[in-house]
């Protein structure tokens, strides 16, 4: 075991991760940082994104417009002083980008480009051609270098913390390439792990997307809040899952049905609007909750298609045209072609919704900072309050960045605090037993001579966890499904406990490493079903099908759901809304608008 | 339903276990879709879940997942059983990256290239925004001078041009083709002013000129970076500096006779 001391602890090397550690480490020069992640930083999932992040950017746009999309995309369910914070600060924070060499798009005069994106009144989406995950990125890791304080543990799997009546103390990692277990200690820590995505069969996530940390918090004490939302990305290709960025629809692509029609029109998203003349909030750039349910529905009534074992529906560029398909969406013509065999500039491309995002995660005040003092967290893993019910595209990378940055500050800020507190016995032998625990816990899931032969494999228990999820927590859900699913992931945890690896070895086990991820997923599931279960009602990404709660319902239900674990069980919560700027009104897209905006008087 | 299967054969080493890397054969099910990391997936959870291998995204863009497939680099998520032909007696063969040290089964050192990639300064430099207040507006950049450097930012990192390099199996200092393509991205970006400072390690005998333009880095490439031209429009730069230094050098010299 070896032991190392720390000012910051960053937990995570995506693009939350690695803000949060530039931030941390530029505050203070004189302050160590370690970032651990359990893939080199670039792997991380924020590479895979494709659209582009949001800032209010031209003239004829507004902080109140951003906010007020948000908050309605939201259903009125995110913290409303956390996004007036939010879009106040994302514009700075992609400016700081361009300066640190982000290739945004250009307009001929060689300003930064802004995009239309769903669910967003007015364009004001930056983007790197279709790229902008992937660019970020790498600009942040690679901008990392030049911060001599900021040192990097690759592929270190954070397993658990260390706490104490203080607060936070630092975490347990177990090193990939050896197998050994380290301490770090620190009096900040930041958790930026990203989503849970893979908790569901069909989704648009790296395989790394596993919930690691939102388990780790929640099995220390700290909430999960809004777990119940989880996005279905409209357009995913069938089979693997892979995305197709929405930024298709804002630059022109239509939705069709098997019958060649455009059926959103159905489904108070019209009317239709003429092909090549995209119009925000109508049609296909309705929010992305709306168009998946669309989906299904579609599918109900036996209006899809099919690709292989997939129902889908179609996604058609094709008016586009080639020359612009390959300067916009170069990446798309590339991933059409390889996973589904279609060149977008000749035929439609297929494809279905598929889960995409956690608007839920680890509870954090508006300042990033858990019920622990000291621990932080940021990005897909955290709750900090930005996104409510549903999220709205383009909001999440500028999230990474906004609240990374402010983490990172507030980690540095507590560090210096406590610099000279020093790691007490107690915290030492807090560290002791918990090591001594895991020490424990792999020990006995590499003793395969205490297997019992009818225990299965975590490949399986996996594929069982994920089947379930999909089927009885999907795009919509009923008391009995939910029910059904939340018993399945309990049997699933007992039988988790009689799981034996096969592989022995500690030298890049990964045989080990993906069954303590199946552990914190199957924590993850349960949280995500329970609050599925006890919000009854509809509201954003969470739609269930009784008559009685197809609506949303603001007397019982305007509040978060908090997951916790006590008592070696899950328990819910409910806590109120920050709805101080603005009061729930009416979430209306197409025409539906005006309609709705008439009745209520004009106001918008 | 009729299951076709493919014969794979996969290196597995474990510096634990095996003095030597050897080959072991596995039946995988196989249909138009499935890739080369769709069939070692298939592996570890339904057949053999010692083997190790990396990769995430499956999208071709973390950069995970670079094997070499029948002796050409790859990534495993962007090749698919359909392209290759064979039977029984010639499964498809999948292997480490060729010429960067094997950790274990087709896990190879990725830090052989990142250090590399670390040491060209891969960031911009001269441009004053370290300060811990964030800059008030974004540089002017065209479209045309996003488009110099536009090919050599979309680099994934995933080391494939590192096995297709045979100064790079030869001599494992060469800062190889990924990091010369992503100083050159640098070096060519309207906002950056750090040419100077990152030309003496290309000018080095690891720099550049350790390359013989084989060009085999570019035809392996899975992103189109062509970091083969990055070299020997490096190269030219190259060239170009030193003729500097040395014209400063003697001028230099001439001042102090
Ligand atoms: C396909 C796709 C496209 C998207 N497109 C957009 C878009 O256009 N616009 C937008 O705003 N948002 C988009 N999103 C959402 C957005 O990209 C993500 O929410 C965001 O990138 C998450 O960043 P992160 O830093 O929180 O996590 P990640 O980038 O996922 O990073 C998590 C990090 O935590 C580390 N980690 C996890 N567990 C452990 C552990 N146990 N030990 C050590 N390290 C660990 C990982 O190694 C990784 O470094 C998209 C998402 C997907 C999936
Ligand atoms: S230049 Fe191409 S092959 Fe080489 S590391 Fe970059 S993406 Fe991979
Ligand atoms: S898995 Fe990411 S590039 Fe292949």
């Amino acid at each position: 075991m070896q032991q190392h001391s720390f000012d910051v602890i960053v937990v995570g090397g995506g693009g939350a991760g690695l803000r949060a550690a530039i931030a941390a480490a530029s505050a203070d020069d004189s302050l160590q940082v370690a970032m651990l992640s359990k893939v080199y930083p670039m792997r991380s999932h924020t590479v895979a994104a494709e659209g582009g992040a949001a800032a209010v950017t031209r003239d004829d746009d507004s902080y109140a417009a951003h906010f007020e999309d948000t908050v309605a995309g939201g259903d009125w369910l995110a913290e409303q002083g956390v996004v007036d914070y939010f879009v106040r600060h994302a514009h700075a924070e992609l400016v700081q980008m361009e300066r640190w060499g982000c290739p945004w798009s250009r307009r001929p005069d060689g300003h930064v480009q802004v995009r239309r994106f769903g669910g967003m009144k007015t364009e004001r989406t930056w983007f790197a051609a279709d790229k902008t995950g992937f660019h970020m990125l790498h600009t942040l890791y690679q901008t990392s270098l030049k911060y001599p304080n900021i040192q990097r543990f690759d592929e270190y799997f954070v397993l658990d913390l260390i706490t104490d009546e203080s607060g936070i103390g630092g975490v347990i990692a177990l090193q990939i390439s050896t197998g050994e277990l380290h301490v770090l200690y620190a009096n900040a820590v930041i958790m930026a792990t990203g989503g849970a995505g893979r908790v569901f069969r069909f989704n648009t996530n790296g395989g790394i997307v596993t919930g690691d940390g939102m388990a780790i918090a929640y099995r220390h004490g700290v909430a999960l809040r809004d777990m119940e939302f989880v996005q279905y990305h409209p357009t995913g290709l069938p089979g693997s899952g892979i995305l197709i960025t929405e930024a298709s629809r804002g630059e022109g692509g239509v939705l069709l049905n098997k019958d060649h029609y455009r059926y959103l029109q159905d489904y108070d998203l019209g009317p239709e609007t003429p092909l090549g003349e995209p119009k925000n909030k109508y049609m296909e750039l309705g929010p992305r909750d709306k168009l998946s349910q669309a989906f299904w529905h579609e599918q109900q009534q036996g209006r899809t298609g099919k690709h292989g074992e997939s129902d889908v529906v179609y996604l058609d560029l094709r008016h586009l045209g080639a020359e612009f398909l390959h300067e916009r969406l170069p990446f798309i013509c590339e991933l059409a072609k390889a996973y589904v065999n279609v060149d977008p500039v000749k035929e439609p491309i297929p494809i279905r919704p598929a889960v995409h995002y956690t608007m839920g995660g680890i509870m954090t005040d508006s300042q990033c900072e858990t019920s622990i003092g000291g621990l932080y967290a940021v990005g897909e893993c955290a709750s900090v309050g930005l996104h409510g019910a549903n999220r709205l595209g383009s909001n999440s990378l500028s999230e990474l960045l906004v609240f990374g940055r402010l983490a990172g500050e507030k980690a540095a800020r507590r560090a210096r605090a406590f610099a000279n507190k020093q790691h007490h016995n107690l915290l030492q032998a807090r560290s002791k037993a918990i090591l001594a625990t895991w020490e424990d816990k792999i020990a006995g899931l590499m003793d395969t001579s205490t297997r019992d032969p009818k225990s299965r494999s975590w490949a399986e228990l996996k594929q069982a966890l994920v089947t379930t999820m999909e089927t009885g927590c999907g795009i919509y859900r009923q008391e009995s499904a939910l029910q059904e699913t939340l018993e399945t992931i309990r049997a699933l945890k007992a039988d988790y406990q009689d799981v034996r690896i096969e592989d022995q070895s500690g030298v890049y086990n990964t045989d080990l490493l993906h069954c303590i991820e199946l552990e914190f997923s199957l924590d993850v599931a349960e949280a995500i079903c329970l609050a599925a279960l006890e919000r009854r009602e509809s509201r954003g990404a969470h739609q269930r099908l009784e008559p009685e709660l197809t609506q949303r319902n603001d007397r019982e239900f305007l509040k978060h759901s908090l997951v916790s674990w006590e008592n070696e069980r899950a328990v819910l919560r409910w806590q109120d809304v920050d709805t101080s700027l603005s009061a729930p009104g009416e979430r209306a897209y197409g025409d539906q608008r005006k309609t709705r905006q008439a009745d209520n008087g004009g106001a918008a | 339903m009729n299951v076709q299967t493919r014969a794979i054969e996969v290196t597995r080493y474990s510096p634990e276990r095996d003095k030597e890397p050897y080959l072991q054969r596995y039946d995988v099910p196989f249909d138009e879709s499935t890739s080369i990391l769709d069939a070692l997936n298939y592996i570890k959870e339904h057949i053999d879940a010692t083997l190790s291998y990396r990769w995430s995204c499956r999208m071709a863009i973390c950069g995970s997942c670079g094997v070499m497939v029948n002796g050409i680099p790859k990534l495993g998520c962007k090749d698919f059983l359909r392209l290759y032909d064979h039977t029984p007696e010639t499964p498809i063969r999948i292997e480490p990256l060729a010429h960067f040290s094997v950790e274990r089964d087709l896990i190879v050192n990725m830090d052989e290239f990142l250090t590399h990639l670390e040491a060209v300064k891969p960031y911009i430099i001269g441009d004053n925004v370290d300060t811990a207040s964030l800059p008030a507006e974004a540089s002017l950049q065209s479209p045309a001078q996003l488009s110099r450097y536009q090919q050599f930012a979309n680099c994934i990192n995933c080391g494939l041009c590192y096995a297709a390099c045979p100064q790079f199996g030869l001599n494992p200092e060469f800062v190889g083709p990924g990091a010369i393509a992503l100083a050159h991205r640098y070096n060519l970006d309207s906002r950056d002013h750090g040419k100077t400072e990152r030309m003496p390690l290309l000018n080095s005998k690891n720099g550049v000129w350790s390359c013989t333009f084989v060009g085999f880095c570019s035809d392996v490439c899975p992103k189109g970076v062509d970091p083969a031209a990055a070299v020997n429009q490096g190269k030219v730069d190259s060239a170009k500096s030193m003729l500097i230094q040395l014209f400063k050098g003697s001028q230099l010299q001439g001042e102090h006779q």
